[in-house]
């Protein structure tokens, strides 16, 4: 890039704070005063744009669930129903906020804030331009699955403290499938970071920039694992049953009203734009774009990807009906997590045999795009076809240490 | 401990873990108990943090934080009512006086030891530092760790079969 450190390039904002950050350097002020200033700066900017992107979404996902399921959706608010999230952001912060009298009231007012921190938290090391990243790790790849993985926990005290059957239900679900899916999300990102050689993001960026090629070819089946593990992770309908309104009302949030709702739904769409970002950076070459980056601004080509990912969630929202909860556990445990083991084994073997060979990665890489493409279909739908020929159950049956230890005998339907 | 930001932040850092070490130990509800001793980890990954070992920093809240609080929360959830408060037991005072004769441990040693200069230089980067030693130096270990877990899975899946 030419015009570097010239504050007004916009093409990375970057340079404005850098610029900013110096001017700050030269009037003799503490040294920890730039450190906080561009610390403060970086997070309202990441808030701002979070907020900002949930309130377009809200409105956009409501409009494009409509649009599928041949409705209008909401179109009174403003030009478009445009004014819609704002008007229902309005409604949720003026609504009562109702704790149930069993409760346990310190678990039922921490749960939201529990969930909302890890997901703005992991926005840190999000890098949306070559410096426009608050925290650059280096294990940022494994910061984002860490911090992510802590919000489960207080997804559970909201159904444990709520004193309700069906949020305990919906987040006994919660906890269950995020333990099935956390498998599968990092066997695929341990895929990349096997290809790339580091597990920081800004490396992995540079990766594709380098070699002129995005992982999304390299690692087909890694991306496939990690965005339905990550769709289970945040909630999103074809797995959403631990809030599935139709068999448990919403699960762990029954109890919850008004702005504590509302932190519930921000700390989907922000978790959700936080898997959007990651595969948009490991799988689809970050704020690069062949070159295009000199002339567009990376943060922009970022975001556009970003929402292109996030899209793809709504699309799947409104195609597929939601899996039966035996279904998505069996779906992790003998399909995906297979898949995920071969993958790594793959690229495993693939790194070594570039390093042992030194053939030029022109030569290689295309080598290993139709190679690694042609296995996953391959994978995939073998394995579907063997799966197929096992006719799934309609009935769950009972475990051994149920039927010796469980109280509660139901009568299988053939005795009756 | 070189500026005053690094001080404080131990501090700060020291007071949330041993804070909440101590809600742990007071609180009667098992399950308040179990985000207690989340915090508590938390504030070891901080410290952690602190002494630029980032790696074992993110795995402290991938596992302790994020996993094996989630397996404690399973437990109390499966434990019968009239067994999961954190109730007063003869046992107490065996325990504190196991607390105390660890606290005496540990301070003697940090008086005992030496502090070099060298312990103030952090590593660079621990990622491929620890990676490195378990995969040559201390690598049967390793492996006898992940058989051992191996097994362990098995066992869960036997306990839990369908027949």
């Amino acid at each position: 890039m030419t015009l570097l450190d010239s504050w007004w390039d916009l093409r990375d904002l970057g340079h404005a704070v850098a610029a900013f950050l110096e001017w700050l350097g030269d009037r003799g002020v503490p040294s920890w005063l730039p450190y906080l200033v561009s610390t403060l700066v970086g997070l309202m900017a990441l808030l701002l744009w979070a907020l900002l992107s949930q309130l377009f979404f809200i409105w956009a996902e409501r409009r494009l669930l409509a649009r599928i399921q041949v409705r209008l959706g909401p179109n009174r608010a403003g030009p478009f129903g445009l004014l819609q999230p704002v008007a229902d952001a309005l409604k949720v912060l003026s609504k009562e906020m109702i704790t149930p009298r069993g409760a346990d009231k310190v678990l039922f007012w921490l749960a939201p804030i529990g969930v909302v921190v890890p997901a703005i938290v992991a926005l840190g090391v999000i890098p949306f331009g070559q410096r426009m990243v608050l925290a650059d790790l280096n294990v940022g790849l494994l910061f984002i699955v860490a911090v992510s993985s802590t919000a489960t926990l207080f997804v559970f005290l909201a159904g444990w403290g709520s004193a309700n059957k069906y949020s305990l239900l919906g987040a006994m679900r919660s906890v269950a499938m995020l333990i099935s899916y956390e498998v599968v999300q990092v066997l695929a990102l341990l895929a990349v970071a096997v290809f790339v050689g580091s597990i920081r993001l800004g490396d992995i960026v540079s990766w594709q920039g380098r070699y002129n090629t995005w992982l999304i070819f390299l690692q087909p089946l890694g991306l496939l694992g990690f965005l339905i593990a990550s769709s289970v992770e945040v909630n999103r309908t074809p797995s959403d049953i631990a809030e599935a309104e139709s068999e448990i009302v919403a699960g762990y949030h029954t109890e919850y009203g008004g702005i504590r709702w509302g932190m519930f739904q921000m700390a989907e769409y922000i978790a959700g734009f936080v898997v959007a970002a990651t595969v948009a950076v490991l799988w689809l070459g970050g704020w690069t774009l062949w070159g295009l980056e000199e002339w567009v601004p990376g943060w922009l080509i970022f975001l556009i990807k970003l929402y292109g990912v996030f899209f793809l969630f709504i699309w799947l929202r409104g195609t597929l009906p939601r899996l039966r909860i035996d279904q998505l556990m069996g779906f992790a445990w003998k399909f995906l997590l297979p898949l995920m083991l071969l993958n790594v084994l793959l690229a495993g073997l693939e790194m070594v045999v570039w390093k042992e060979t030194e053939a030029p990665a022109e030569v290689v890489l295309p080598i290993w795009a139709v190679g690694n493409i042609a296995i996953g279909v391959g994978l995939v739908v073998g394995w579907a076809l063997l799966m197929g020929h096992l006719r799934p159950r309609n009935r769950p049956a009972r475990s051994l240490l149920v039927r010796e230890v469980g109280q509660i005998y139901y009568r299988p339907l053939e005795e009756v | 401990m070189t500026g005053v930001g690094e001080v404080a932040a131990f501090w700060i850092l020291a007071t949330i873990t041993v804070g909440s070490a101590v809600v742990v130990a007071l609180v009667r509800d098992l399950v308040r108990a179990v985000v207690a001793l989340v915090g508590s980890f938390l504030g070891v990954a901080g410290l952690f943090i602190l002494l630029s070992a980032e790696f074992l920093a993110v795995v402290q809240v991938l596992i302790y934080a994020g996993a094996i609080s989630i397996l404690m929360v399973f437990a109390i959830a499966l434990t019968p009512r009239s067994a999961r408060d954190n109730a007063e037991t003869a046992m107490r005072w065996l325990a504190l006086a196991l607390a105390l004769a660890m606290v005496g441990l540990l301070i003697a040693v940090a008086t005992v030891t030496e502090w070099g200069p060298q312990a103030k230089e952090g590593f660079q980067e621990t990622a491929s530092a620890i990676g490195e030693a378990l995969l040559n130096r201390y690598v049967l270990p390793f492996e006898v760790a992940s058989v051992l877990l191996l097994a362990a899975m098995l066992g869960a899946v036997v306990m839990v079969r369908e027949d």
